[in-house]
């Protein structure tokens, strides 16, 4: 199934481009300590806020630090919170979408309403409040991302299972004697993973906006750590003049929110049997 | 399913209807001329010469809200930049700082130096023409002094033992000791009107959103979130101002600020260093029609230690980071030169500070000489140790561009005599409830904003360290201490100066903080506003506001409010 | 019908303790309260009057107690006065005994917000619907490519960085439009075709922003939905019979893929009330978004729990609606067939 997957995918031009930025914006960031030009914390006060030039590609910031250096170095930072909050989010959706969908009864019951009152409460008014509170850092920015985003996920795995609850392959396990957790982990969670994934990619999208959103507050990653965020709340005042320090980051983060969107949606495409491409 | 017939009347009914109403609202938007329609000045008249005159409107904005406009117990900025234009106090600071009468017309100080008697003004009236008597200004005292309504200002003016209004130009106050900064107390508490708010609680009365003054302006409206206007009182006590109307929009975020100024819909706005030396010189229209000021303000950004925590308790360790920051680094390249390198607590150029202080100049070399006598050894990871217990800490300060590039400077030259330093820039509340309260920290980055009086009391005196006093860093100087206590007493300023260079001295010597620069407030008016003393008297720029005047071929154009 | 609202309404009670509790008890792990801000570092201000300060807003006391004594209110629909704002009303406005009516902050900022971000759900709806369509009619011709694109790039790209560059462009460099607020210096003097030509040309950007970035969600949804009905049988029939490609679609197939829509208006009520914090500040819109944060920032309790628990109770009540109106508009189930 994952090759067939995989050439489904690729074959639709919009989703081909979102896996290949996913996949440059990645390496980049990956290799970013060996290809940046500079160190991203080399402040020179002689050097702030040049234009672009052959010595600085992409110019310098307010303290003469280099913004393409910065960027690489930023990129990793602002993917990382993406990846580790949509990583939380994911496993706790799995976790208590799975004990709703397998046990169900009260405990269906209360984490149900448990996700009702978590989408009733204005997401980002949550984020806000418990980042100010807990103190802005890398670390509590993807912690709270994380535990804000979990509901839907905890949707799809608990309906993935109240299906396939009655299936045969449930019973004869059980009558073969497999444990609950074995039954959760081998045969009802794989057969779940393809919503779950399509939710991640997107989710990836989503943490990267909140995290430059936050930023943007002052509520995100904060000095002298760079993140596409923080150089675009950075030179926010300057966007006439220096143009540079808003123009790559904000390009950069589109670009890659944009390429976990249509990778996402190419999936969801792919994956999804009802989907109006067999005609 | 291919469908051949593009053009159905389906979806040109759609597209039409939706395509219709967007248009509709861009032709609505572009057809409507900005309400404010700016006159088209000639450019090169800005800079002509007009004679003075009344009537036009500044514009200027704030990033927050007051609170309310009552500033005994409005703490923010944001209030008293307005209330100062709505209230009088007894006395003010003219242009060379020392004291002059607002409300009073003159004072006395007894022999014993324990009473001052104000006399004041006669027929001064409040904006709704009643008169104002020292029954005001008694009211106001014991109101602030009062419990109930809990002013964070209360300790200067609970010194005072006694206070009486005689007659009703005549007010007086008598204090246990004799208490220098008393004036300037008196310069600072702004009198409210005892006939409109007896009897109220401050703190629910309508009055905070709706005041009533004495003073050159009173308010119009406010619009909460929006603009607060004010306009000329005809009855103020010290006479006309000259411009009709004050309006502050409240517009939080900075960029947007900077635009709205550009595009001329505000006429002052506070500038950065980067704004103020890098982006407005360069661009020749901002150029044209922006003045630029700037004034050395009463604040200064230093490094403090805990004193309490090793090895801050070592004098030689504080000597030595003095040493090896380059505190000029720090004014060229976050400040682009715009501050003072300084050796006192006290604004230069005033008579407080000590002139013949030097700042601890930039000199690695004798820093690590200095570890080095303390006992440090460098490690193995290029870090200094000593028992086995590395050099690092954390510099912790709040979410102020300027200053976090401080730290990031200072963490580099740290860095270079083997120093190990991690930077935190947190939100104010958290940063005062969870650092500074607790005194669970190690060093901090941060400024002092400081009245006129040379008191410091409040924050070198050894018994002020208790958790929410000033004392945070927890310097014990006995000496320092008799100083201060003295500075308090001495009314003469020729001995009361020689007091405080004392006190500047001995802080120099024993280094309890590090002194990084005394910064200069930057701010871009438009030139239609005339009249502003440049470069701005040692009382600052805003000192003869109510002389500043718009010629009226400058203004905008405005219909008129009624 | 009618018991599943009333155990639906039954159900919102508990739901709204459970916020509020969550919500309170969020707030007071957070180390500080109104005492600290700018003031308390003001050298000539006193650490008792913050200590008596405290006891006024029974800062002092355990948590459980406050949380009790809020709930008293609560019940009465009192949310209590603002901390920072000089003791303005949470919720509604009060009269004092000499008839000078205080507004309350909630009151005020509310209907700003929801204006906006209901003015904004309008717009994306209107320009959605026939997006959708058109992708889903020409799918995978290159109309459905480039509006899919296009929407893309809306779902992606920062909204605030996207407002700085288009004040920037239409305020500054073109004067086609005000920068930030709400209304102009003279609004009071104008006409009323002058103030609603004001009021439009200030809420455009705030309105047309986020609308732009919330478009792509729904355009696809549209057009998902669409695809999915133009496979049923009874589309099939229709066409059989020869009805017009017009009446196909518009008569037949949309009013099916739309039911769906509801849910997801539905969805985004949270997004109504919550606004947007960013949009706000950077537009100095003052609404409940902007209202939030200042309060956060401030430890301004009274205000957070107020908006915390308005904010999630009209979300409740939203969703119920949304529910209703889908219930009513789905023939299958306004005949009686529950779904839960």
């Amino acid at each position: 199934m994952n090759k067939n997957l995989f050439l489904n995918v690729l074959s639709n031009p919009l989703s081909k481009a979102g896996f290949i930025i996913i996949v440059a914006v990645f390496l980049l960031a990956m290799f970013a300590p060996l290809i940046a030009p500079y160190d991203p914390d080399d402040i020179n006060v002689k050097a702030i806020l040049l234009a672009p030039s052959g010595q600085h590609w992409m110019g310098t910031d307010g303290l003469g630090r280099d913004v393409l250096s910065r960027m690489l170095h930023g990129g990793r930072i602002s993917l990382l919170v993406g990846l580790v909050a949509v990583g939380i989010s994911t496993a706790i959706g799995i976790l208590l979408g799975a004990v709703a969908g397998y046990y169900r009864g009260w405990v269906d019951t209360f984490i149900m309403r448990l996700v009702d009152i978590m989408l009733s409460i204005p997401s980002f008014f949550l984020i806000l409040a418990v980042i100010a509170f807990l103190t802005p850092s890398i670390v509590n920015v993807m912690i709270v991302i994380g535990l804000t985003s979990w509901m839907g996920v905890t949707r799809l795995v608990r309906a993935e299972f109240l299906s396939l609850h009655g299936r045969e392959f449930v019973m004869a396990s059980r009558t073969l004697g497999a444990n609950d957790a074995r039954l959760i982990f081998t045969h009802l969670l794989p057969n779940s993973l393809t919503p779950i994934i399509v939710s991640s990619v997107l989710g990836v999208a989503g943490a990267v906006l909140m995290e430059s959103g936050l930023s943007f507050l002052g509520l995100g990653v904060q000095a002298p750590q760079a993140s596409w965020g923080n150089i675009l709340s950075d030179g926010k005042d300057y966007i006439q003049f220096a143009w540079w320090l808003s123009l790559f980051p904000g390009l950069a983060i589109l670009i890659t929110v944009l390429g976990y969107n249509l990778l996402g949606e190419g999936l969801r495409d792919a994956l999804d049997p009802r989907s109006g491409k067999n005609k | 399913m291919k469908n051949f017939a593009f053009l159905s009347n389906g979806i040109l009914k759609r597209n039409a209807k939706a395509s219709g109403i967007f248009l509709l609202i861009i032709f609505l938007v572009a057809c409507n001329k900005p309400a404010k329609d700016l006159s088209k000045e000639n450019l090169t008249d800005l800079n002509k010469t007009y004679p003075s005159q009344t009537g036009g409107t500044l514009i200027d904005a704030m990033t927050g809200e007051p609170s309310g406009l009552i500033s005994m117990i409005a703490g923010e900025s944001a209030s008293s930049a307005i209330s100062s234009n709505i209230f009088n106090k007894l006395l003010k600071y003219d242009k060379n700082l020392d004291l002059e009468g607002e409300l009073a017309e003159n004072w006395q100080i007894s022999t014993d130096q324990k009473t001052i008697t104000f006399k004041l003004k006669p027929n001064l009236k409040w904006a709704d023409g009643k008169p104002l008597t020292s029954e005001d200004v008694l009211w106001t005292w014991r109101t602030v002094i009062d419990q109930k309504t809990g002013s964070p200002y209360a300790s200067d003016y609970q010194l005072v033992k006694n206070a009486e209004a005689p007659d009703p130009l005549t007010f007086s106050v008598t204090y246990e000791q004799a208490f220098a900064p008393a004036l300037d107390s008196w310069a600072g508490l702004q009198v409210l009107p005892k006939h409109l708010l007896e009897g109220q609680d401050l703190h629910t009365t309508a009055f905070a959103r709706n005041p009533v003054g004495s003073n050159y302006y009173k308010l119009d409206s406010w619009s909460h979130g929006e603009v607060i206007k004010l306009s000329r009182n005809p009855t103020s006590v010290l006479g006309q101002a000259k411009i009709d109307h004050l309006v502050s929009r409240i517009i939080p975020d900075s960029s947007a600020q900077f635009l709205e100024l550009m595009a001329d819909n505000i006429d002052s706005m506070g500038l950065d260093p980067i704004k103020y030396a890098r982006i407005i010189p360069a661009r020749p229209e901002l150029q044209r029609k922006l003045a630029l000021y700037k004034e050395l303000g009463n604040s200064y950004t230093y490094l403090g230690f805990n004193l309490k925590h090793k090895p801050f308790d070592d004098v030689r360790v504080r000597k030595a980071i003095n040493y090896a920051i380059d505190k000029q680094e720090i004014i060229d390249g976050v400040y682009l030169g715009l501050g003072i390198n300084i050796a006192s607590p006290y604004k230069p150029g005033t008579r407080w500070s000590n002139p013949n202080l030097e700042p601890y100049p930039y000199d690695p070399a004798k820093a690590k000489t200095l570890l080095k006598e303390s006992g440090f050894v460098t490690n193995s990871n290029g870090i200094l140790e000593r028992d086995g217990k590395p050099l690092s800490f954390e510099i912790v300060t709040n979410q102020n561009k300027e200053r976090e590039k401080s730290a990031v400077l200072i963490q580099r030259r740290l860095k270079a005599v083997g120093i190990d330093v991690k930077i935190r820039a947190i939100e104010w509340a958290s940063f005062i409830s969870r650092f500074i309260k607790t005194g669970d920290f190690d060093v901090v980055l941060l400024g002092w904003g400081l009245g006129l009086d040379p008191d410091q009391y409040n924050i070198w005196h050894s018994s002020q360290q208790a958790p929410g006093q000033f004392n945070f860093i927890g310097y014990n100087n006995p000496t320092v201490d008799k100083l201060l206590e003295q500075g308090r007493l001495e009314l003469n300023p020729e001995k009361r100066m020689k007091i405080y260079h004392d006190f500047a001295r001995i802080l120099l010597d024993d280094s309890p903080i590090v002194y990084l620069s005394a910064g200069y407030g930057l701010t871009a008016i438009h030139k239609r506003v005339k009249g502003i003393d440049n470069p701005a008297p040692p009382a600052g720029l805003g000192w003869n506001s109510e002389t500043w005047y718009i010629p009226e071929p400058l203004r905008r154009n405005e219909v008129s409010e009624n | 019908m009618l018991n599943y609202l009333i155990k639906r309404v039954l159900w919102m009670v508990p739901l709204l303790i459970g916020i509020s509790l969550i919500s309170f008890f969020i707030m007071h792990l957070a180390p500080g309260d109104i005492t600290n801000n700018e003031a308390a570092f003001n050298p000539k201000t006193s650490e008792e009057s913050r200590q008596k300060l405290r006891e006024l807003y029974n800062l002092d006391k355990p948590v459980i107690v406050q949380y009790g004594l809020w709930m008293k209110r609560m019940v009465t629909l009192d949310f209590g006065n603002s901390f920072a704002s000089h003791h303005k009303p949470v919720f509604w406005q009060t009269t004092d005994k000499d008839g000078n009516v205080t507004k309350g902050m909630i009151q005020e900022a509310l209907p700003i917000t929801l204006i906006i971000n209901v003015l904004g759900l309008v717009i994306t709806l209107v320009l959605a619907i026939p997006l959708g369509i058109i992708a889903a009619r020409r799918y995978g011709l290159w109309q459905d490519k480039s509006i899919t694109l296009f929407n893309f790039i809306g779902f992606s790209i920062p909204g605030f960085w996207l407002s700085l560059l288009l004040m920037y462009w239409l305020g500054v460099m073109n004067n086609w439009l005000p920068i930030s607020g709400l209304h102009s210096i003279n609004y009071e003097s104008l006409g009323t075709w002058g103030k609603i030509k004001d009021s439009i040309s200030h809420l455009f950007l705030p309105v047309v922003i986020p609308s732009v970035t919330g478009l792509a969600g729904i355009t696809l949804f549209v057009k998902n939905g669409m695809l999915d009905v133009f496979h049923q049988d009874y589309i099939t029939t229709a066409r059989a019979k020869g009805l017009s490609e017009h009446k196909v679609v518009y008569t037949h197939a949309l009013r099916n893929a739309l039911l769906p829509l509801i849910t997801i208006v539905g969805l985004s009520i949270p997004g109504l009330i919550g606004g947007s914090v960013i949009a706000e500040t950077i537009f100095a819109i003052p609404g409940m978004g902007k209202l939030f944060y200042d309060a956060v920032m401030m430890r301004d309790f009274p205000v957070i729990m107020g908006i915390l628990t308005i904010g999630s109770a009209l979300t409740l009540i939203g969703n119920l609606i949304a529910d209703i109106a889908y219930a009513w508009a789905d023939p299958r189930v306004r005949r009686g067939v529950m779904r839960e």
